[in-house]
């Protein structure tokens, strides 16, 4: 019997023993959720990528709660002078309404996208593309104004902490740089858009899945600025 | 819905929620704008973050008309989050109480060849 059972497991029927089941039984058509599967993956990933920017803002509170130098005060280091007049964290709040604006034309994209209006479709996309880039190009100015003109470094920085810099530069560098591959993937689907891909394949669900992943980057900002910026 | 292919609603309803949105940031910038302080500005960061955040999950990403399965599998593993940041603040607690304790008298004969980076 103990011999016996060494070599042979039951298999119900139909069903390829060994290594190759393996694979079958993982390649099989099984579906947990009644969604396209790339917008289950892109879920599972931005779940993923959910954890990644928790670390960091936790990290970040850890070393803020931690240091006993005070800690810079984001509302003066972040301040512009326009106009003979220091306004605090204006450039955040111009930041901030430039990705929601751009998480709203995502948003009708897909609304349009699956109402089958190829050029609106590309154009609302592109648009996002360009709010995109522009919240970047703004965040490299950013970097700039703070890194060149007050001598903030991940290890030190004039204002207090030393922490301070290596927390700003961590968080908001892998924020700009999701935003920026953002641009590129958006691009690149709009382009496809407009060629007609989805028309001749019969869905836009393209659309819809690279907007998941645009509206995490605005969502991910709407932490960094809570904690980062206004606390 | 269903006959219908993906998720079609109605245009009106991000726009609503674009403009919910603004005024939520806005407010939101107020808070540091008024100099806001102490218990007043943390609960009114954190209520405006979680009205923008619920809003972007729920009607930009759809989720409140997806299934309760995809919602349940997303929503509920970042909970155990709170565990890490509960961990992380009494930790930061610690760490805080340690060195304010060892690094930051000048008198303790350790604290040169220790403390000088950390105390500045």
């Amino acid at each position: 019997m103990a011999v016996e059972t060494a070599t042979s497991v039951v298999h119900p029927a139909g069903v390829t023993p060994g290594l190759p089941g393996v694979a079958t039984d993982f390649a099989s058509d099984k579906q947990a959720f009644v969604v396209p599967w790339g917008k289950a993956m892109m879920w599972i990933f931005l779940l993923s990528d959910t954890f990644i920017f928790s670390c960091f803002l936790t990290g970040y509170m850890h070393v803020r709660i931690s240091t006993t130098v005070p800690w810079p005060n984001p509302s003066e280091v972040f301040a512009l002078t326009i106009a003979g007049k220091s306004i605090p964290l204006i450039l955040i709040a111009i930041m901030t309404f430039i990705l929601i604006s751009s998480s709203g034309t995502m948003a009708m994209a897909v609304n349009m996208g699956y109402a089958r209006r190829r050029g609106k479709t590309a154009a609302l996309m592109l648009m996002t593309a360009g709010f995109g880039a522009t919240f970047v190009g703004m965040q490299a100015f950013e970097w700039t104004k703070l890194i060149v003109d007050e001598g903030v470094r991940p290890w030190s920085n004039p204002m207090g902490a030393e922490q301070f810099g290596a927390a700003f530069f961590m968080i908001t560098g892998f924020h700009g740089m999701h935003v920026s591959a953002g641009v590129i993937y958006l691009v690149i689907v709009a382009m496809k858009v407009w060629r007609g891909d989805y028309d001749r394949k019969g869905n836009y669900e393209i659309v819809e899945i690279a907007g998941l992943y645009w509206h995490f980057v605005d969502l991910v900002w709407v932490f960094i600025f809570a904690f980062f910026y206004l606390w | 819905m269903s006959a219908k292919e993906g998720q079609q609603h109605p245009i009106a309803i991000y726009l609503w929620i674009w403009l919910l949105l603004f005024v939520f940031s806005t407010f939101s910038y107020g808070v540091d704008y008024f100099h806001l302080q102490g218990l007043l500005r943390w609960s009114l960061i954190l209520l405006f973050m979680f009205l923008k955040a619920g809003f972007i999950v729920a009607i930009f990403m759809h989720m409140q008309w997806e299934r309760l399965a995809l919602k349940l599998a997303i929503l509920v593993p970042p909970l155990c989050l709170l565990i890490l940041i509960g961990l992380m603040a009494v930790e930061g607690d610690y760490t805080f109480l340690t060195r304010s304790e060892s690094f930051t008298k000048p008198e303790t004969p350790t604290a040169p060849a220790h403390g000088t980076s950390s105390a500045h």
